[in-house]
């Protein structure tokens, strides 16, 4: 299955993307995560005001099949969560980079960006 | 001379494949005997070198007279010893047609939904039922019994607001007994701290989590819950309020004061005592709960005509898929029992059932009234069918002889002290025969009963003001024709035993005979309430110590504990066991607790609940446990080893050659072994967990020894252990078992469901040494026979030694680019059959377990509508057809659908149909096309209060 992988996102081995704008940071998953998972029926988001470390499970994810944690690129305060999700979860398999983000994240390391993957190092990584 | 003994032998008729038919199919796997067989599948070393201790096989007509022999020393009084469990009456419409019609009881957990509409239904009627009368928001399709219940609670509360800081739970003092020593033995791995106290001191803190009280309470009194809920809820706690079912069609139900889970046993809705089991206990809770939730739930979603099913939803939950994650360990619950006590709700519906409530109340007012004329005092007047009654001047103890002695069992509360329960079976001369125990003249009863109105002793603020059972389900079957047809309909749409094999692999859905389905009816095996003097229950215990005694020779163990009522349940107590035993040696500390991933779902998911850490084992590519990571994850957890847990043979299938050596290891390395016995089908009589290095194993006797699965439960779960883990078998708190060192009670009742390890005691006695072990051999036979007519179409994944599987095999479908495993389960259902196991334990494959109970004759028929679908795949791989519209992504195919005016397949419909000759004669029609499953995840709807909506969005959607 081919997915796309954006060049302007970094990316956690964990299948999280990460777009940065100022000291904020958007977090979805990724395309091939969304494929993965195929058709997803839920969506559980952290709580607004929420502290989280890098690499703390902070989400689930479902299918019929599976339950997944999404774990935090980056350490922050959780800012805003895509509400909409909970109704329409769908929207993470139609359009994963876009409408189907899950949380904004206030970054409180910045420097973390560099540990996450670039998307060419994503794309080696899940072999695409 | 001549043999005296009858020349039919019922071991001829439990094995489906006859003599010739053995002969032959052996010959296809080129072996001379079914002895050589077994010598070249199962490893030499721990073939059994001596046979077992078993009696000789018995003529089933002279096993069924030996059962009657000793259910007739059980002691069939009148027992108002409540509890939870209440004498009742079960509609003999819902006896015979339910409880003791296979076309029910053979059924399987409905995992292929579109041909389990029916058991589907009464589920979510018995969801909406549960929701209904204690007034919640979603309910699950049954638990295991009240205690465990109120034990799952506790987990969800302590999962959902707990924690290190909260991890105190409050237990109001009047709960039943056998609840809060089941919390108590669950509490303690996870550390959290109960406290039991009387309701007036429950004082709910930042660091309490859960408030459990009982509504009525266990001695019958009723009081509002309300102000101990909000106490709860202001703490920052969750409230579970453990209730009654009939009580509810008079009081307020505790949805309508703010609870967030009600539990309780849906037993007195016309499902007998059993001496403990088994009976469905139900769970409900508040919708923002719902995703953790234990046990099945049902859901309705669409089909591909657009039409409402049934499926169960939300599995995710569940642990065949988040494992140690999992919100509960429990697979197999209650299903059969469910369904009746739903059933007992629509054939009576709400007018009749609140009736019978009434009535039960009026009899608990008359016998209060015999309480004063005696000179008693009541010591609450608000009950509903409970009294606690001090008595005037004599003790307990001889009123309970007196009692006894009228063929009546009484509780004891305290010295002077008792309670006395009052059900639908109580007759008038039933309450003349209290009124004269207590001491009042029974002649006046009548005279009293007449003269006086309906009364009610229970606050007025109690009375229950809101309708229940408002679907026209509940208005539609309350006469018996409506109800045998309702039921024949129901069971007209789910494929059972009756229609055709369900090779289920890890199921063993063998025969479920009826002479082993007789006793569980009997009113000495029925009748009998499980908290009654051991005394009356001799026959009983006569059938248990046989029954443990031959289990424990079939595995090679010294003893077996009865009470898991269910394989998980097994699991759990086994665990516990080991823990206790590590304890007892100073190494607490050990707690890693290493699982092959090819473990079932539930070995992690008890793991967790006995406090340990899990540990995960690869598999190499062969389906075997890779030895090399289990040394070095035994290395490194050397100091905290405390136990593997294996499945043998593997769930793979395979019988591991180096499963001693695997023992050894993790016993040189101070853990213990706990054998998943859920494969026991393949080993009984050829080799023995005890004999090759576990120490403790549990039995599935809904798989292996013929209890049939209830389409979900009910099940028998029992532990057998080596005899250093003895002293640590669970015991019990209303019932004392000998010995000081039992880790608690993880069941409600004793010897869990009892009424039906007679199954199993009929199973093994007529079938003695000899019969069992052939079943056995051909159990094996089938499934190589089944390997080998398969492997040039669908690959068989993994084999042992020479090429043979154990009892089931695993075919690999994940060659083929347009035809999901899925396709292929559905399109067997046009078939007729049932899909085998379905991506477990590999994902894309599917596990095929025949059972030793299946003709060649049935066999083949499986194996020929597979090879045939074999060929339908290989069109649709080719390219010759359309891969979004033919025979298998458009199955399973309805009678309504091949019907349709127009038909724009690309097949015909004949194809579509009646894809074999035979089925012209006798077809098993699929009721619902394929079910939508993400539709049904996205929304949820799991009783009839959401199913208005539902339909309008339907309705909507197909225009
Ligand atoms: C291998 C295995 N272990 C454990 C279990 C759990 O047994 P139960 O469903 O009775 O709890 C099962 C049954 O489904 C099983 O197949």
């Amino acid at each position: 299955m081919s997915s796309s992988i954006p060049e302007h996102l970094k990316y956690a081995k964990t299948h999280e993307w990460v777009r940065h704008e100022a000291d904020v940071a958007w977090v979805g998953i990724t395309d091939h995560a969304q494929a993965e998972l195929t058709e997803l029926v839920f969506v559980e988001l952290p709580e607004v005001g929420k502290v989280l470390e890098a690499g703390q499970a902070c989400a689930v994810v479902e299918s019929v099949k599976t339950a997944s944690d999404i774990y935090a690129p980056m350490s922050g305060e959780v800012i805003e969560v895509n509400t909409s999700l909970m109704d329409d979860p769908g929207k993470v398999n139609s359009d994963a980079f876009g409408e189907g983000w899950f949380f904004k994240l206030k970054v409180s390391d910045p420097a973390q960006m560099d540990q996450l993957l670039d998307a060419s190092g994503y794309a080696a990584q899940v072999g695409s | 001379m001549q043999s005296l003994k009858h020349p039919d032998l019922f071991s001829e008729r439990h094995i489906g494949p006859s003599e010739s038919e053995i002969h032959y199919m052996l010959a296809q796997l080129g072996y001379e005997s079914l002895e050589a067989m077994i010598q070249a599948t199962v490893p030499e070393s721990i073939r059994l070198k001596h046979p077992i201790q078993l009696p000789n096989p018995l003529h089933e007509h002279e096993v069924i007279h030996h059962l009657k022999e000793a259910a007739q020393k059980n002691l069939v009084f009148r027992s108002y010893l409540g509890m939870g469990y209440h004498g009742c009456i079960t509609p003999p419409v819902i006896q015979r047609k339910l409880l003791e019609n296979p076309g029910w009881y053979t059924q399987y957990t409905p995992y292929q939904a579109e041909i389990a509409q029916g058991r589907l239904e009464a589920l979510f009627y018995f969801q909406t039922m549960i929701c209904d009368l204690t007034g919640m928001e979603i309910a699950n399709a049954s638990l295991l019994d009240e205690a465990t219940a109120a034990a799952e609670a506790m987990s969800l509360c302590y999962g959902t607001v707990g924690g290190p800081q909260r991890n105190r739970m409050l237990i109001s003092d009047d709960c039943h007994p056998q609840t809060i020593s089941v919390i108590r033995t669950r509490a303690k791995p996870l550390d959290i701290e109960i406290r039991v106290e009387p309701r007036k001191d429950l004082k709910p803190d930042s660091g309490t989590f859960a408030v459990l009280l009982q509504y009525p309470a266990t001695d019958g009194l009723v009081v509002d819950p309300q102000p101990d809920i909000e106490a709860a809820q202001e703490a920052g706690a969750l409230s579970i309020v453990a209730t009654d079912l009939l009580a509810m069609t008079l009081l307020k139900p505790p949805g309508e004061m703010g609870a967030d889970i009600v539990i309780g046993s849906a037993q007195r809705f016309g499902v007998p005592m059993g001496y403990g089991g088994p009976h469905a206990a139900f769970f409900a809770c508040r919708d923002a709960l719902k995703r953790k939730m234990p046990g099945r739930i049902v859901g309705v979603s669409r089909d591909s005509r657009g039409r409402p099913a049934y499926r169960l939803t939300l599995q995710t939950r569940e642990q065949h898929i988040r494992r140690e994650k999992a919100t509960s360990n429990i697979c197999t619950a209650q299903a059969l029992l469910a369904n009746m006590a739903a059933m007992y709700a629509i054939f009576h519906g709400p007018e009749r059932l609140r009736r019978i409530g009434q009535h039960v109340h009026q009899m608990a007012c008359l016998l209060a009234e015999g309480a004063h004329r005696g000179g008693h005092q009541l010591v609450h007047d608000s009950f509903f069918d409970t009294l606690r009654i001090a008595l005037h001047t004599e003790n307990a103890d001889s009123f309970l002889q007196r009692a006894e002695s009228m063929g009546i069992n009484i509780r004891r509360l305290d010295r002077q002290t008792i309670g006395i329960a009052l059900d639908e079976t109580v007759t008038q001369q039933d309450l003349e025969d209290l009124w004269q125990l207590l001491g009042a003249d029974p002649a006046l009863l009548l005279d009293h009963a007449q003269g006086d109105e309906y009364g009610q002793a229970f606050p007025a603020t109690l009375t229950r003001q809101s309708q229940f059972l408002t679907d026209k389900v509940f208005h539609a079957y309350h006469s018996e024709t409506e109800m045998l047809r309702y039921l024949r309909r129901l069971e007209s749409k789910d494929l059972s035993l009756t229609n055709s094999m369900i090779p289920l692999g890890s199921c063993t859905m063998k025969l479920n005979a009826t002479i082993e389905m007789l006793a569980i009816s009997w009113p000495e095996i029925a009748s009998l309430h499980p908290f009654v003097p051991l005394a009356q229950a001799q026959g009983y215990q006569q059938i248990f110590s046989d029954l443990e005694q031959w289990l424990a020779d079939i595995t090679g163990f010294h003893s077996v504990s009865l009470q898991p009522n269910a394989g998980a349940q097994g699991e759990y107590a086994g665990l516990l066991v080991i823990k206790k035993y590590l304890e007892s040696k100073g190494q607490q500390h050990r707690h890693i607790c290493l699982i092959p991933q090819s473990a079932h779902g539930t070995n992690p998911a008890s793991a967790i609940m006995a406090g340990m850490q899990v540990v995960g084992i690869r598999c190499d590519d062969q389906g075997n446990i890779d030895l090399e990571d289990l040394k070095a994850r035994v290395t490194e957890h050397a100091h905290e080893l405390a136990a593997l847990m294996i499945t043998y043979p593997s769930t793979h299938g395979v019988f591991e050659e180096k499963v001693e050596e695997i023992c050894q290891l993790i016993h040189d390395h101070g853990g213990q072994v706990y054998l998943d016995g859920a494969n026991m089908n393949a080993q009984v009589g050829v080799c023995r967990p005890g004999d090759y290095g576990a120490d403790v194993c549990h039995l599935n006797l809904h798989k292996t020894f013929c209890i049939p699965h209830g389409g979900g439960g009910p099940g028998v779960g029992p532990i057998a252990v080596a005899e250093h883990l003895t002293p640590f078998l669970p015991g019990h708190s209303v019932v004392p078992l000998a010995g000081e060192d039992r880790v608690g009670p993880i069941a409600a009742a004793p010897w869990g469901s009892a009424s039906i390890v007679t199954i199993s005691w009929v199973y093994i006695r007529a079938m003695g040494l000899a019969g069992l072990t052939q079943a056995t051999q051909v159990a094996i036979l089938s499934a190589n026979y089944i390997a080998r007519r398969l492997d040039p179409f669908y690959r068989v994944l993994y084999r042992g030694k020479h090429g043979m599987v154990a009892h089931e095999c695993i075919i690999d479908l994940r060659s083929f680019k347009r035809v999901s495993v899925e396709d292929v389960a559905k399109r067997l259902m046009d078939y007729g059959f049932h899909a085998p196991t379905v991506s477990w334990p590999v994902a894309g494959t599917m596990m095929i377990e025949p059972t030793e109970s299946e003709s060649q004759l049935e066999l083949d028929r499986f194996c020929d509508a597979m090879i045939q679908i074999h060929g339908e795949i290989m069109t649709i791989e080719a390219g010759d057809t359309d891969p979004n519209d033919n025979l298998l992504k458009n199955a399973p195919h309805t009678a309504d659908m091949i019907a349709a005016e127009k038909w724009s397949h690309p097949y015909s419909r004949e194809q579509a149909g009646f894809p074999v000759e035979a089925q012209r004669d006798h077809k098993f029609w699929p009721r619902v096309g394929r079910i939508d499953n993400v539709y049904g995840d996205r929304n949820p709807v799991c009783s009839c209060a959401g199913m208005d909506a539902f339909m309008e969005q339907l309705a909507q959607q197909g225009q």
